[in-house]
Formats: C-alpha cells, sequence, structure tokens
C-alpha cells in the first residue's frame, strides 16, 4: 500500500543528504563532535552521582562495613589476630553489605528500565554497547573504591587497636575483598540488564548469594548429594568472603573462588551484551 | 529528513504497524495522526532505533538511527514527557544527556531558558506536572540543535500558553529549515500547525498530503435544506427534484436534508421550480477534524459504546416503560459526519489522483445509514426516518 504517486511527486525533494539543498536544511552552528566511551563515562558518572539511592546504598554499606567492623575489633583482643589479618572485623559487615552493592548495581541499570529513562538514553546514544560499557566502569570503580576503603579503614582501626599482636600482611586481603563484592555487584549490574526489572534482579541475586549458602545443609544428608553439597560450600559466596579474609586458613586464600565470581560475571556480562543489541527498549 | 521504506512491525501475531512507506522533508511540520494505537509510537521508536523493525527500514538522512555518529546532534527526540528519572533533578537530567554527546553544560543552561524551567533546575523531576514534564523532553529533543525533530504528543497536558508557544516554536523550528515530525491526536492543533499530514490507522497508510489537499479532499461541503416541517411531501418532492438534478441527498436526524453536488443557487432554483417552500437553506464546511474523524472512523481500534446503565438498574415490571433517555449528541448517531463529496464514489477519504481503496478501510462507510442509530427508535416517525430503524444491537 505504498503510495507511488506520492514518491513520484517528491523525487523533486532533496537526496537524503545531511548537506543537501542549501537554503531549506538546517545546520547547527555548534561544531559537531564525534563520541566515544569518555562521554558515556562522563554521563554515568553524573547519572550515579545524582539519585539518592547511590547515597542510601553506599551509606548503608559504609554504616554495615566500619560499624559491625569496629565492634567486632572492640570486642577481640591481641591475641584473637596472631594468626590472622587485621582486616578480619570487616568479614562480618561485609557479609551483610554486600547486598547494599548488590541492590546498587542492579539500581544503576534497572532504575532506567523502571522509569522509561532507558528510552531517553538509547535515544541519546543509540551505541547501546557504550552505555553499557560505561555503567559497569563507573559502578565498578565507584564500588571498588568505597569497599576497599571500608576494609581499609577497619584494617587500619583494628591494627591500631590491637597492633603489635602480629605482622600479618593484610593489604591483600583488602583488594581481594573489595574485588570480591564489587564483581558481585557488576554481576548483579548485568542481571539488572538482562532481567530489566529491579525487584526481580535484585531477589535473584540473593538467591545466587543465599542458596548455595542455606542449600548444602540438605544436600549433605543425601550421600548420593554429598560431593555437590560440598562444592557448594566451598564456592558460596559468605564462604569465599571467609576464605578471602583467612577465617580458617587451612585452604588458600580465595583464589578459586574469585575466579569462579570473575567468571559467571564474564559470561553475565557476554549475555547482557548480546540481549542489549537485539531486544527493544 | 526522514524517510521510512515498508516499515513494518509486528508483536507476535499482532502487526502494530504495516508496509509505512513516507518522506518527511526539512522546512516543513509534518503532522503524524491517528487514533489510539494506530501504530504512531511504535513507527516513532522505530525511527529512533528503540524498537528493530520486522520488515523495511527508516533512515535520517540517509543513516539508520543506530549508525548515526553522534545522534543527538542530528536528531531531537520527545517520545515520553515521563521518561525520565524522578529522583534527579531537571539540570542533571538534561547534563548527563549532553555529554552522551559531547554538548557544553552551558548548553543545558541554555535549553532550561529556552522551555522556561530554570527557576525549576534544581527541582527533582519527580515533582513536575505533566507541562513541566512536556518542558523537560522538548529541552532535552533541542538539547543538540539538531535538524530533525520528533514529538510525540508534544501539547498533552500543556496550558494555552504553553500550547501557544509549541505551535510557534514547530514553526520556527521548521521555519529554520529543520525537519519537524509531530503526533498528535489534536485536530485543532494539527490544523493550526502543519504543512503536511502523514495520516495512519490500524498501522497502516491512510493519507500523505498537504494539508490543504487533505481537507479539500476529505472535508464534503454541503448544503442543509429544511422543508415545512408540517408537509412531509414537500421533502419528497424536493429530494427527487434534487436527485434528479444530480446532487445527493440525505435526510438527517431532525428532517432536514444534507445536499452534496449542488451549488447554493442551483438549490434554491430547483425548489423554486418544483413549488417547494424552504425554512433553511445554509452551507457547511468539514473542518479538519471532522475530515480525519471520518476518514479514521473504520480505524479506531478503541471505541467506546453507549452506556445503557443496565447493571445498575433494577428489573422493570412487566408492563412498566423504561424510562426515556434522551439522545447524547455524537454519540452512536448516524451520519454526524459530513458525507463525503458525491465525485469519490462513496470511498470514505480520497487519496490524490485516484489511489485505489485502502486495504481493509477502503470499503464505503455507507454514510448515514452505515451506524444504526439506537435512538432511532425513540425518534417520532417521519417517513424519512424509516430506513434508518435498524436493530440497536450491531450499533458499534
Amino acid at each position: 500500500m505504498s503510495t507511488p504517486q506520492h514518491q513520484m511527486q517528491q523525487q523533486a525533494a532533496p537526496a537524503p543528504n545531511w548537506q543537501a539543498a542549501p537554503g531549506t536544511s538546517y545546520t547547527s552552528p555548534i561544531p559537531v563532535t564525534r563520541t566515544h566511551l569518555g562521554h558515556a563515562l562522563a554521563s554515568e558518572w553524573t547519572k550515579i552521582k545524582s539519585v539518592r539511592s547511590t547515597m542510601w546504598t553506599l551509606g548503608v554499606f559504609l554504616l554495615l562495613v566500619v560499624g559491625i567492623g569496629l565492634l567486632v575489633a572492640a570486642q577481640t583482643s591481641d591475641a584473637d589476630y596472631a594468626e590472622v589479618p587485621y582486616t578480619i572485623p570487616a568479614f562480618f559487615g561485609l557479609i551483610l553489605g554486600q547486598i547494599c552493592l548488590i541492590t546498587l548495581g542492579v539500581l544503576v541499570v534497572s532504575s532506567e528500565y523502571g522509569t522509561g529513562m532507558i528510552r531517553t538514553t538509547f535515544t541519546a546514544s543509540p551505541q547501546r554497547y557504550r552505555v553499557l560499557t560505561a555503567k559497569l566502569l563507573i559502578f565498578f570503580v565507584v564500588a571498588f573504591v568505597v569497599s576497599a576503603f571500608a576494609i581499609g579503614f577497619v584494617g587500619l582501626a583494628t591494627s591500631g587497636m590491637h597492633g603489635g599482636a602480629s605482622d600479618n600482611k593484610w593489604g591483600g586481603t583488602v583488594l581481594m575483598g573489595a574485588l570480591y563484592v564489587s564483581l558481585l555487584g557488576v554481576l548483579a549490574l548485568a542481571v539488572g540488564s538482562m532481567l530489566r526489572h529491579s525487584a526481580g534482579a535484585i531477589t535473584s541475586m540473593l538467591g545466587v548469594v543465599l542458596v548455595p549458602a542455606i542449600l548444602p545443609a540438605f544436600l549433605m544428608m543425601s550421600e548420593s548429594m554429598r560431593t555437590i553439597g560440598e562444592k557448594m560450600q566451598e564456592y558460596n559466596a559468605p564462604n569465599a568472603l571467609a576464605q578471602i579474609f583467612e577465617l580458617d586458613s587451612d585452604n588458600g586464600g580465595g583464589g578459586p573462588q574469585l575466579a569462579l565470581l570473575a567468571g559467571v560475571t564474564a559470561a553475565a556480562i557476554a549475555g547482557a551484551y548480546a540481549l542489549l543489541e537485539r531486544r527493544d527498549v | 529528513m526522514i524517510e521510512a521504506v515498508g516499515l513494518t512491525k509486528r508483536y507476535g501475531d499482532k502487526t502494530a504497524v504495516y508496509n509505512l512507506s513516507f518522506q518527511v522533508r526539512p522546512g516543513s511540520v509534518t503532522g503524524f495522526l491517528g487514533p489510539n494505537g494506530s501504530g504512531k509510537s511504535t513507527t516513532m521508536r522505530m525511527i529512533l532505533g528503540l524498537d528493530n523493525p520486522s520488515a523495511g527500514q527508516v533512515t535520517i538522512g540517509g543513516y539508520p538511527y543506530r549508525k548515526l555518529p553522534n545522534a543527538p546532534r542530528q536528531v531531537g527526540a520527545l517520545l515520553d514527557a515521563k521518561a525520565v528519572h524522578g529522583g534527579r533533578h531537571a539540570r542533571n537530567h538534561l547534563l548527563c544527556l549532553a555529554q552522551l554527546s559531547g554538548i557544553p553544560a552551558r548548553r543545558v543552561d541554555e535549553v532550561l531558558g529556552v522551555v522556561g524551567l530554570q527557576d525549576v533546575a534544581r527541582k527533582r523531576s519527580k515533582g513536575f506536572s505533566l507541562g513541566m514534564g512536556q518542558r523537560l523532553g522538548i529541552a532535552a529533543a533541542l538539547l543538540g540543535d539538531p535538524q530533525v525533530l520528533l514529538f510525540d504528543e508534544p501539547v498533552n497536558g500543556l496550558d494555552p500558553e504553553g500550547i501557544l508557544w509549541v505551535r510557534n516554536l514547530m514553526k520556527s523550528l521548521a521555519a529554520e529549515g529543520r525537519t519537524v515530525f509531530v503526533s498528535s491526536h489534536l485536530m485543532s492543533e494539527m490544523a493550526l500547525t502543519a504543512d503536511h499530514l502523514i495520516v495512519i490507522g490500524r498501522g497502516q497508510m491512510l493519507a500523505d498530503m498537504s494539508i490543504g489537499d487533505f481537507i479539500s479532499h476529505n472535508s464534503a461541503d454541503f448544503a442543509r435544506v429544511r422543508t415545512p416541517d408540517t408537509d412531509p411531501q414537500q421533502r419528497e418532492k424536493l429530494t427527487a427534484a434534487l436527485t434528479e438534478a444530480g446532487g445527493q441527498v440525505l435526510p438527517e436526524q431532525d428532517g432536514a436534508l444534507r445536499v452534496t453536488g449542488l451549488p447554493l443557487p442551483r438549490i434554491s432554483d430547483l425548489a423554486h421550480g418544483a413549488d417547494v417552500r424552504l425554512w433553511e437553506l445554509s452551507p457547511h464546511q468539514a473542518s479538519l477534524e471532522e475530515a480525519y474523524m471520518r476518514m479514521t472512523q473504520g480505524a479506531v481500534d478503541y471505541r467506546s459504546t453507549i452506556d445503557q446503565r443496565a447493571g445498575l438498574q433494577q428489573e422493570l415490571q412487566p408492563g412498566m416503560m423504561p424510562p426515556q433517555q434522551m439522545p447524547v449528541p455524537g454519540q452512536g448517531q448516524p451520519g454526524w459526519y459530513a458525507p463525503p463529496p458525491p465525485q469519490q464514489g462513496g470511498q470514505p477519504f480520497a487519496m490524490p489522483q485516484g489511489q485505489p481503496p485502502a486495504g481493509p478501510y477502503g470499503a464505503p462507510a455507507a454514510p448515514g445509514g452505515g451506524e444504526p442509530n439506537p435512538y432511532a427508535q425513540a425518534a417520532p416517525a417521519r417517513p424519512s426516518a424509516a430506513p434508518e430503524l435498524t436493530k440497536p444491537e450491531d450499533a458499534r
């Protein structure tokens, strides 16, 4: 049902070209710059710092990690740190605090879908992969800096309170711990981008964190499921953090757990990119 | 310049947009009209690369939207005034959009001034009224000083001052040589703003023509002729005389006649010749709204029915008469819109140069008698009202 007659009439119209038909076509006096990832990063930085949910989730995270950390440090004695790093009080806060980072990670992307902002964003930048890349990078940097600060602060405070008990190196636990919870947040962001729904994505991520921590207790009861249960117990998120902070220093420093999380996160990001380009917004 | 070729979008079984081909040219305001659910917004989203077409393609200045190197500098769009994060204040909302395309921050303050939101720039947009939201959306569209502008229902929720402002803004943007594509269902607004019209219904093209052509092709100028109520035979006589002279005569509800195809003096002469007195002989011209409503009446997805209020009424005692309801003008009345001009052979609308009837909507929508009137039974019996006494249950 096209309109051939019209197209005939409209042959006189300018050819599809920006600079066509001088005098009838408008050209902006502001020079047009070629956009790149830097622009998207600046935009995402403005976005993340201009909503209250960022302040709330990061504020609660700091309160949990530092508050619980200092409480634990105050309740322990010098002798408790003979075998373990000074950052260990931060572990207890991180178990709860990781949920804040998961929430923020999901909200960074799903709040745009929830409010419809994503259509405005993708109209302003049809290069969708660039927007998601900027979101991932900005969120990762923010989460890593904030969690490293919180863990480092707890470590410094504890070593101040219980100084001289041991000369265990604890710098590595700050980086590893911050990396682990930040990656959990990045995974949440990727899941949020795939599910596009805040509540759904947060619930899924809580399942990812909590189910492997609870399920082994039931799996251990049956003989055939025992190996699965043991693996789950070894690699679940709370246990991974315990390994990183050398809560029981008999097996490893959390390296395999971190590698697993990195693998899962990479897969989720790949899935998010694949869906992002294909789906309608 | 926006160019769509065979644009089609399907959602599962439902075809939202089917085979749209059109061009939107620079230097004029192009209105995009259609009833609710006709596919206007889907088409807009496909132009902006948000939805992928199932078939066909649409380009802006020769590029698909998603291939534009810096889209906001070439195309500005207002799709949905509510598509903002309500927790972010107006200036930051625009700033993050500006940064995405490398637009300096002072341009943000500039457009805030243009839309008159400078005083609420640091208020969270959650608290904005619909009109303020529209202004913020327009600001976002103007941010990149683009050559092509798309607006989806821009005057929704604006006060009269705001409507006037948008109207003048569109015209001045087009006068600068930009391409302006505006969807709306406010006919009166389009009549004042647009130079060219693209009309769709149920996702298909109904018309693509200049606004003057649209009105002259679709508005049916007619004459209303009233003969003395006291003498129905005079009316019969006049009807016969006018039909014989090549006019088209349609009876109206109140006993008047609608005559098309004959100039007023000729009607008067014929009446005189037939020795019929006239109580009224008046010219009527259909507005753009009337032309549009008549064109799209076959393509409306969401049509209101008459509220019978039967569910609220107690069952009537046998023998009691139901209360008489007064007819509401425009509700379910036949021939509310002007009949088509006779030369179009009963087509509900016309494309220039004798377009073939447009698919499913090309079927003649027999004016006047097409939609039976549920109130016709209650109307006082007049000879000419008889053919309209059809069953009320198939009133749509």
